[in-house]
């Protein structure tokens, strides 16, 4: 059951809110539930980052700290490197560590934390020490006036990163799924939450715990003309982009969510373009090495005598993310028709 | 006590005024509700009431001066000639606990010299030495506990030596042979031990501080007895993970050991270009920790501070600083030639002037415990330990080249299965273009 959208919320770094009012019981962001479920079915398990003591600057942690105590979930001091090399080690010495990264525009501080050493613990000691406990969350996407810092959708810079898991999901009921299942997966997982969704994405979600496995595209609208690929708040663009091509030129397109970018399901992606012949794939990060680029050149190799199109890679622009001109910088729903509308008279 | 010193040193900076300060700024770290201390003042007792700090108005204008020229005092146990200069503070550790920490010290110092000098020739890729630092490793390791869990740099083998980890270990290791742990995915001197309770050694520097930090948090909510002690040079110091770690460890208060080893150079860098004011030690007030500073060419007075340090650490929750002062004798690495930029007098200076062998050494005669026969017979002894252990080591073959893609994740993914079988079905068409007389088959 959808109820209505809500305006997205958005709490600026520098402490300014804006859009919906503060404090509101009951509020239905979904990690709240599943990092519930973390806590209790884990006694190790610790919440950790800028501001996630009184509930987050998004809420996703409101409440937990009065439910598991304060050693549990708990602030820390402000510095994104010192956040994920905490998060690291408090997973060496067996926690379960869900780490928050207040927006993905923040997480550069930490990428030597993630790359060099996360990414790698594991494989540089022969399996004696690893940090497959750590979960990093990050707010992700654009919000409609983040411009550049909060905004950004740097998962390409992540999986060029083998040891890393990056998930990214696309509503609530995925959300709660995946998050679980990277909070248990054995491997450091960086999990993406799309924040425009955080308020009108609301869904109906099971109270108890579940999971969604990692590494596994969804087929979400199944298709016979072309494929379309898409991840978080990009799915529903493209969902909405399907409809205008069936209804305006009568196209069939089969929609997968990837869900799970590193690594990435490639038999799901493969199997769909094989039989429609064509595939779009759309992000809102910038075209050049974006994870489309990858998509692309793995679907060519596996299916280069299904393929009756070039791949359509409809993206952000090679441009740092703009404030006023943001209409026009995502690929909306009418650049991502276009982009079918060129599938299909190529 | 030793660690009482570094706080209540009047060199400590700014002075008196500054000690008060610095004491109602731990009690202020311990106090949890800030605002209940606000209240109504007349104008005779006017206190500033911003949240930020716990201090007095002052009416003149007066920037604090960084005491660099008198610093935090270097506390010692005993002088060059290994005579304990104050018999209080004298650790009385025994004839068989001081026997273990020179054969140690001396059993490292062989390794690095046979090591060196296999780099030298090509049989190793790469060595870096532990000279002159030896003395910060075995005293510091002497004083934890075999469950408290060490996160190192790269030049605290002394470490791992003092907990038993075997030559074999080392060697395979440096040689990435099939008795390598990690199956030769690191370069030399990246050591790790589960058993030893040693976390493996990454190049990225300063990395570990903030992730000892985060392990010491995990212990203290296991409630458990361990403790977690972290090393690092004083050039890695000046990177902002450690700015991290520090202040992670204060404001979540982390049962840890900070323990700096300060030896003048990182590589080339002088300490003057590597920071302005009066060493590691003194940034530790700063973040509300507790410091001290010691000889670390004094492995009675790296023990004693430590062993304080990792008493109060794990008691109190609260994390300490311990910077020992040393002096690199080697090269940097075998990648460097320090003639380049110090001269050979100093480093000559260190060596034969003030060595934390030759200190130790130097106790051992006076105590009567150790004379030029039973050094003749270790050295030899050790040297042929080494030797052997060096050349079981060369022989071995190096580990299957499908050993690659294991450990990147808990399970390979498919991508990274279909890559194996690739360079699988690669090396058997091109086999003879690739060493297999040194690998273990495919």
């Amino acid at each position: 059951k959808k109820t209505q959208a809500r305006k997205p919320l958005i709490i600026l770094r520098a402490g300014i809110t804006e859009g919906a009012p503060r404090g509101r019981a009951g509020y239905p962001c979904k990690t709240v539930l599943c990092s519930h479920f973390a806590n209790e079915t884990l006694p190790s398990t610790v919440i950790f980052g800028e501001d996630v003591a009184f509930g987050g600057v998004f809420r996703c942690t409101v409440g937990l700290r009065d439910k598991y105590g304060k050693d549990r979930v708990f602030n820390t001091p402000l510095c994104e490197q010192g956040i994920v090399g905490f998060a690291i080690g408090s997973a060496v010495a067996g926690a379960t560590s869900v780490a928050e990264i207040q927006f993905a525009d923040y997480i550069y501080p930490a990428f030597d934390q993630v790359v060099n050493e996360a990414a790698k613990y594991r494989y540089r000691s022969g399996n004696l020490f690893d940090c497959g406990k750590m979960t990093v969350r990050a707010p992700w996407g654009c919000v409609g006036h983040g411009a550049m810092y909060h905004s950004q959708s740097p998962e390409a810079f992540f999986t060029h990163c083998p040891g890393v898991k990056v998930v990214i999901p696309r509503g609530s009921l995925q959300a709660k799924g995946l998050l679980l299942a990277s909070i248990r997966d054995q491997n450091p997982c960086i999990f993406f939450e799309p924040k425009i969704l955080y308020r009108s994405a609301v869904e109906e979600v099971p109270v108890g715990p579940y999971e969604i496995p990692l590494s596994q595209a969804e087929v979400l609208q199944e298709g016979s003309d072309l494929t379309m690929v898409a991840w978080g708040t990009q799915v529903h663009v493209l969902r909405e982009a399907a409809n205008m091509a069936q209804e305006r030129l009568g196209i069939s397109c089969e929609v997968i969510d990837l869900r799970t970018l590193q690594p990435w399901d490639t038999e799901t992606v493969c199997t769909s373009v094989a039989k429609t012949g064509r595939l779009l794939v759309s992000h809102e990060a910038p075209i050049t090495s974006g994870f489309a680029a990858e998509i692309t050149s793995v679907v060519q190799s596996e299916c280069f005598l299904n393929l009756e199109a070039p791949v359509e890679r409809v993206c952000g622009f090679d441009t740092p993310f703009p404030y006023i001109f943001e209409p026009f910088y995502i690929p909306d729903k009418w650049r991502c028709f276009d982009g079918i509308r060129r599938l299909i008279n190529y | 006590m030793a660690v009482a010193m570094a706080l209540t040193a009047p060199s400590l900076n700014f002075g008196v005024r500054s000690f008060t300060r610095l004491s109602r700024l731990s009690q202020r770290l311990f106090s949890t509700a800030v605002i209940r201390y606000q209240q109504e003042f007349t104008t005779l007792e006017e206190k500033p009431q911003f949240p930020g700090a716990s201090a007095e108005y002052v009416n003149t204008l007066e920037f604090i001066q960084p005491n660099v020229i008198s610093g935090i005092p270097v506390y010692r146990v005993m002088d060059r000639k290994g005579h304990i200069v104050n018999p209080n503070e004298d650790p009385k550790l025994g004839k068989e606990m001081v026997l273990k920490m020179y054969q140690k010290m001396t059993l490292l110092n062989t390794m690095d010299r046979i090591l060196y000098e296999s780099q030298r020739q090509g049989r190793i890729s790469f060595y870096m030495t532990n000279y002159g630092e030896e003395g910060t490793h075995v005293g510091s390791a002497a004083a934890i506990e075999m469950q408290d869990l060490v996160f190192g740099q790269y030049r605290e083998a002394g470490v791992l030596m003092w907990r038993g980890y075997p030559l074999d270990s080392f060697m395979a290791q440096c040689y990435g042979n099939i008795d390598d742990y990690a199956h030769g995915k690191q370069m030399p001197v990246h050591y790790g031990s589960l058993e030893h309770n040693f976390v493996t050694i990454s190049s990225p520097l300063a990395t570990q501080i903030p992730q000892a930090v985060g392990a010491a948090y995990a212990y203290k909510r296991s409630d458990i007895d361990r403790a977690v002690i972290c090393y690092f040079g004083e050039g890695a110091a000046s990177e902002g993970d450690a700015h991290a770690g520090f202040n992670f460890a204060a404001t979540l208060e982390c049962p840890i050991i900070f323990f700096c080893r300060n030896n003048g150079y990182a590589i080339s860098t002088p300490t003057y270009e590597q920071y302005r004011g009066d060493g590691i030690a003194a940034r530790g007030p700063g973040y509300g920790i507790r410091s001290i500073r010691v000889d670390g060419n004094d492995v009675f007075a790296v023990y004693n501070a430590t062993k304080e340090a990792r008493r109060h650490a794990v008691s109190e929750n609260q994390p300490m600083l311990v910077e020992a002062m040393t002096y690199r004798i080697g090269h940097h690495s075998t990648s460097d030639d320090s003639s380049a930029y110090r001269s050979v007098d100093e480093v000559s200076y260190w060596d034969k002037q003030d060595h934390p062998i030759s200190r130790l050494h130097n106790f051992m005669i006076n105590q009567g415990w150790w004379d030029d026969a039973q050094e003749k017979a270790w050295r030899k002894q050790s040297r042929k330990m080494v030797i052997e252990t060096f050349e079981r080591a060369e022989r071995k073959l190096k580990p299957s080249p499908k050993l690659i893609f294991t450990d990147v994740y808990d399970t390979a993914p498919p991508s990274l299965q279909k890559q194996e079988e690739q360079l699988k079905k690669h090396v058997e068409r091109y086999a003879e273009h690739y060493p297999f007389d040194k690998f273990e088959r495919f």
